[in-house]
C-alpha cells in the first residue's frame, strides 16, 4: 500500500492518539456502555470530527485515503468510538453534499469543532436493509413539515446534538436535519446490544415533530438516491477501515498470546493449527487493508466505480475481521472469554460489522450484480 | 431557416459536443443496461431498473467524466432521465460555469472528495 509522506505521519498521529487515548480504555468503555465526553472532545481538537468538513468550513477536509487510516487506526482501539466517527462523519458528508450555502455556513463549522455532533437517523423497527421501507412520514405544515415515526439503533443518539433524519413525503424518501431539542422529539436509550455496546444507540420518538422548511436537506423525494446512498457509502468505508482496524487488534492480540502461552512442551505459536489461523489473519489483514485502500483511491478520483470498490471492501473486511475474531478467541481459550478482555470484545465488535451499513447478504446480492454489469451479461 | 441553422459551424460543434455526451454516457450505462434497449429518448427510470446506488453511481460518473458539479437544486429527475436529458443537462451546467468564469465567479463550493 503506498502512501504519500503526508498520509504516513497522518497515521502515526492518529495511532498515537489511539495508543494512549482510546485502546486502555476501550474495555472499560464497553463495561459502562458509554464514551466520555472528554474523548468527544479529544477527537474534535485533532480534528478528526471535522475530517470530511471542507476547510473553507473550518474543517480539515482529508482526502479519503487519511480519512481510511483515521478510520482504522480508531478501529484499531475501540470499535464503538469509530462507529460514532463513522455516524457523523455520514452526517457532515451528506450537509456538505447535499446542503444548500446557507446549511452549509449554519452547521459545519460546529460540526468540524465538535459544538454539535451528528447522528444519522434512516433505521426503523421495520426499515434495515431494506431502506425504502421507512415508515415514518413528513407533512408539510406552515413553516416547515410535521414528522411521525420511529427510528431505532441510532448509534451515538443519545447524545447527538442533531439527527439526519430520513422520512417519507409527498411519496418519495426525504432527508432533514433535525435538531435534538425539537419539540415532539423523544429520545430513549438502547443498552445491552451485542457489541460496540459503548455507541450509545438510541431510539428516536417523533410525534408531531416539527422541522423548519430550511432544514429540508436536498430535494423532496431524493432522500434516498442522493443523501442516503452517498452517505451510506462514506458509512460503509468508514466502516470497512474499521474493519481493517479490528483485524489488526486481533493479529496483534494473537500472536502476543501465540508466542508466551505454553501447552505441550512449547509454546503455542509451535503448533501448526494455530500457525494456519495466524496465517489466515495475517493474509486477511492485508489484503482486507489493500481492498479498503484501493477504494479510498478511486474516491480521491471522483471515479463512480468506487461504489463497488467500497462494498467489496466493506463485504471481504467485515467478514474476515469476524473470521480473525473468533480465531482470536480460539487461540487465547478461556482467557479470551473472560469477561474484560479485548478479545470477547473484539469478536462482539466484529458480528456487529457484519450487520451494519449493508448486511453480509445485502452485499452478497449487490456484488454478484455488480459481477454481472462488470461482465455486461 | 431550420436547414440553414443546422448547418452553421457552431450548430456543428455543438451538435459534436452533444453526440459526445450521449457516447460515453451510453459507454458507463452500458454496464447497466443492454444497449439495444437504451434509445437516446428512453426513460431509464421507466424501466424500473433504477435504484439508489445507480443514480449514485450516475451523480459521480457525471461529475468526473464532465468536470462539473451536481448541486442540491439540480436534483430533479428530468435532467437524469435519459441520455437526451443528462446531454442538456451538461450542456447547461457547461454554459452557467462557462459565464461564472468570464465573470471571475466561483462555481464551485471547495469540496472534500469522499464521495
Amino acid at each position: 500500500m503506498r502512501l504519500t509522506e503526508q498520509q504516513c505521519r497522518d497515521r502515526a498521529a492518529f495511532r498515537s492518539f489511539v495508543a494512549k487515548e482510546i485502546t486502555p480504555h476501550a474495555d472499560q468503555w464497553d463495561e459502562i456502555q458509554e464514551l466520555p465526553p472528554a474523548l468527544v472532545a479529544g477527537l474534535a481538537a485533532r480534528g478528526y470530527l471535522g475530517a470530511l468538513v471542507p476547510t473553507r468550513y473550518g474543517g480539515t477536509g482529508m482526502d479519503a485515503v487519511t480519512f481510511g487510516l483515521l478510520n482504522e487506526a480508531i478501529g484499531y482501539g475501540c470499535s464503538s468510538t469509530r462507529s460514532l466517527l463513522t455516524v457523523h462523519a455520514m452526517v457532515t458528508h451528506a450537509i456538505a453534499r447535499w446542503g444548500n450555502e446557507a446549511q452549509r455556513e449554519a452547521l459545519l463549522p460546529g460540526l468540524a469543532t465538535g459544538d454539535l455532533v451528528g447522528a444519522f437517523a434512516l433505521t426503523e423497527p421495520g426499515a434495515g436493509s431494506d431502506a425504502g421501507a421507512v415508515l415514518t412520514n413528513a407533512d408539510l405544515v406552515p413553516g416547515g413539515y410535521r414528522l411521525t415515526g420511529t427510528k431505532r439503533w441510532i448509534t451515538y443518539g443519545q447524545r447527538a446534538d442533531l439527527f439526519v433524519v430520513f422520512a417519507r413525503c409527498a411519496g418519495g424518501l426525504t432527508a432533514f436535519v433535525l435538531d435534538r431539542d425539537s419539540d415532539g422529539l423523544d429520545i430513549q436509550p438502547i443498552t445491552g446490544m451485542l457489541g460496540t455496546r459503548a455507541s450509545m444507540l438510541a431510539e428516536l420518538r417523533l410525534r408531531d415533530c416539527t422541522v423548519p422548511g430550511g432544514r429540508l436537506l436536498g430535494r423532496v423525494g431524493f432522500g434516498l438516491a442522493a443523501v442516503a446512498a452517498s452517505a451510506l457509502d462514506v458509512g460503509r468505508y468508514s466502516v470497512a477501515w474499521g474493519c481493517v482496524g479490528l483485524l489488526a487488534a486481533c493479529l496483534d492480540v494473537s500472536l502476543r498470546h501465540a508466542d508466551e502461552r505454553v501447552q505441550f512442551g512449547r509454546a503455542v505459536r509451535e503448533h501448526q493449527l494455530v500457525q494456519r489461523m495466524l496465517a489466515n489473519m495475517a493474509t486477511s489483514l492485508e489484503a482486507a487493508r489493500l481492498l479498503c485502500h484501493h477504494a479510498g483511491c478511486l474516491k480521491d478520483l471522483g471515479d463512480p466505480t468506487t461504489v463497488t470498490a467500497t462494498w467489496t471492501a466493506k463485504y471481504f473486511a467485515s467478514c474476515a475481521a469476524f473470521r480473525s475474531a473468533a480465531d482470536t478467541v480460539q487461540i487465547l481459550g478461556a482467557t479470551g472469554c473472560g469477561a474484560g478482555h479485548p478479545a470477547q470484545r473484539l469478536l462482539r465488535d466484529a458480528k456487529i460489522m457484519e450487520i451494519i451499513e449493508g448486511s453480509t447478504q445485502l452485499q452478497q446480492t449487490y456484488l454478484a450484480q455488480a459481477a454481472y454489469q462488470a461482465y455486461r451479461l | 431557416m431550420g436547414v440553414l441553422r443546422t448547418h452553421t459551424p457552431r450548430n456543428q460543434e455543438r451538435s459534436g459536443v452533444v453526440d459526445a455526451i450521449k457516447a460515453s454516457t451510453r459507454r458507463f450505462l452500458g454496464g447497466f443496461f443492454r444497449q439495444a434497449d437504451l434509445a437516446d429518448d428512453t426513460d431509464m427510470f421507466a424501466s424500473g431498473f433504477v435504484n439508489s446506488l445507480f443514480a449514485m453511481q450516475l451523480i459521480l460518473f457525471v461529475e468526473a467524466e464532465f468536470a462539473i458539479q451536481v448541486e442540491d437544486t439540480d436534483l430533479e429527475l428530468d435532467n437524469f432521465r435519459s441520455l437526451d436529458a443528462i446531454a442538456r443537462f451538461v450542456t447547461a451546467k457547461r454554459a452557467a460555469a462557462d459565464a461564472c468564469d468570464a465573470e471571475g465567479q466561483p462555481d464551485a463550493a471547495d469540496r472534500t472528495t469522499v464521495s
